[in-house]
């Protein structure tokens, strides 16, 4: 429920979140939480149990216990499939765009979810470069460009919620400065992001609250206010 | 008329005979492709599956005084809905298991299929009669040509372009071939992949029961036609490449027309020619003549 001392009603919470793969235990009870029209950051080093955090919300993973609401509601027991109807949009760290889907296709793709996803001229327009190739196979982008149709193909969908993995990993600084251009806008148009990300640069600017993991716990929680003074500990943290 | 020393009725017979296998190649291996693309499972019961269709039409027409038109629609519906049963209920249990585990479960259930189809009909075969519209043939002017033969060369491809439009051009097909590709990322973006799954296992069983109906007044209605001709399938499948569509149509026709050709010029080979050209494109090209290696 929406009330006047609530302005922000929570979009996501995860609570004592346990993940495994076959034998090996992953994640050790993540606690967070994002309210609508947040954008937070997960941190860490590699293999800190970031994007096993992002993927254990979609069911990707193994196993699971604890808690996942989505606008309120307990989705850990649902199917991968259904994730997307609860408005979720999943940008994976591997972009997984399909070599033998056009460019157009995979933007496609994507069943509507809800209302008041951006339309495909609006989402042309935030990427030209999509619209420029959109008869060429996915697969036949660069890597820039692949990565922003990976976003592009979940913004159409009404999916309020957008968990983007890493999605600056290895581009140019020309295309991770346009995709900070992005996220600011996508910020306005309200949507709530959860960002993984190495790079602390890109995402500093963008969060209002940072978590930190490492060995699949969340070791410190860093709000926007916070950072400054944290800067020295943060970097010897990620080791950056 | 004679074509290199050879009667223009002798060569246009046999390259008859050669399309009409081609077509059937065609129309199975299609079906083994689209199964193996998205499940990764090697259907072994497809030949079953075939001959279940045949004798489904055959006891429809016999028992029941169903006719051929509506056994075609109703047989690869009825061993559809028999392949959604076996999806649900064992093949789902094998998706994360290798390769092989599917083949040895599906070619078990061939083996029972065929056992019980032997135990209550025999084996000496029945024979069905081609459909009194399609009876009747056209004198080329070259060579004899039975209508019914040119409607099952004209009904297979209609059905092996009609699933290669399916999943080339549409929406469904999308979902197919982005599942084929990752199938986790499908169901994370809201696609319902089980029930794709489920619906594509479905879909390549009926299409095996398709050709079933189709073969049943060209050759006998027999529990082991199955086991006879998904040998050679199996082999078009290895040499087109495994999970390529367009590649196991085009490969399936171009196989029986070979076949065709070899019985006139050299019929002692006729009978392993496939076979032959399995080994040397495996030895040359594993992956298949049109399989992404």
């Amino acid at each position: 429920m929406t009330s006047a001392f609530d302005p922000k009603p929570e979009m996501l919470r995860i609570h004592d979140l346990h993940a495994f793969y076959g034998e090996s235990h992953i994640l050790h009870g993540i606690d967070l939480h994002v309210g609508r029209g947040e954008c937070i950051t997960l941190l860490g080093r590699n293999g800190s149990g970031r994007s096993t955090t992002l993927k254990s919300i979609l069911g990707l993973v193994g196993r699971r216990t604890g808690s996942i609401m989505v606008n309120g509601k307990d989705v850990i027991a649902e199917p991968t499939h259904r994730m997307a109807r609860y408005g979720i949009g999943y940008v994976p760290e591997e972009r997984a765009i399909f070599a033998s889907l056009s460019t157009e296709e995979n933007l496609m793709l994507p069943p509507q979810v809800a209302s008041g996803g951006m339309s495909v001229d609006e989402i042309y327009g935030m990427f030209p470069n999509l619209l420029e190739r959109r008869s060429s196979p996915g697969t036949k982008l660069s890597g820039g460009e692949q990565q922003m149709l990976a976003m592009a193909r979940v913004l159409r969908t009404g999916a309020k919620l957008l968990l983007l993995d890493e999605i600056t990993e290895g581009l140019a600084p020309v295309i991770v400065k346009k995709l900070g251009e992005v996220i600011v806008e996508l910020k306005k148009r309200g949507f709530t992001i959860v960002l993984v990300e190495q790079n602390f640069r890109f995402a500093a600017p963008l969060a209002d609250r940072h978590y930190v993991l490492e060995h699949g716990e969340i070791i410190a929680t860093i709000t926007k206010e916070e950072l400054p003074g944290k800067m020295d500990w943060l970097h010897q943290t990620l080791g950056v | 008329m004679e074509i290199f020393g050879v009667p223009s009725a002798l060569l246009g017979s046999q390259l008859l005979v050669g399309l009409i296998n081609g077509s059937f190649y065609a129309i199975l291996s299609l079906g083994l492709a689209i199964i193996f693309g998205l499940l990764n499972i090697i259907n072994f019961a497809h030949g079953a599956q075939y001959m279940m269709g045949a004798f489904i039409a055959w006891l429809a027409l016999t028992k029941f005084n169903v006719n051929y038109w509506v056994a075609l629609i109703a047989a690869p519906l009825l061993v559809g809905l028999f392949g959604v049963i076996l999806e649900r209920t064992m093949l789902r249990k094998l998706y994360k298991l290798d390769h092989l585990y599917g083949l040895l479960l599906t070619f078990g259930l061939a083996l029972i299929i065929e056992g019980v189809f032997r135990d209550q009909f025999g084996i000496s075969g029945e024979s069905y009669d081609v459909p009194d519209a399609l009876a009747g043939g056209i004198n080329l002017g070259f060579m004899f040509l039975p209508i019914y033969r040119a409607w099952v060369i004209v009904a297979s491809l209609t059905v092996c372009f009609g699933t290669w439009y399916m999943i080339e051009k549409t929406r469904l097909g999308a979902y197919l071939r982005a599942g084929t590709e990752n199938s986790q990322i499908v169901q994370a973006l809201g696609i319902n992949v089980p029930l794709l799954i489920t619906f594509t296992y479905g879909y390549g069983v009926a299409l095996a029961a398709f050709a079933g109906v189709l073969a049943a007044p060209v050759f006998q209605v027999n529990p082991l036609m199955g086991s006879n001709l998904i040998i050679v399938v199996f082999a078009v499948v290895v040499i087109g490449g495994m999970g390529s569509i367009l590649g196991s149509i085009v490969t399936g026709i171009g196989l029986g027309l070979i076949e065709g050709l070899t019985r006139v010029f050299y019929p002692e080979a006729s009978a392993v020619v496939v076979f032959v050209i399995m080994v040397i494109v495996l030895l040359v090209r594993p992956a298949g003549l049109f399989g992404k290696a």
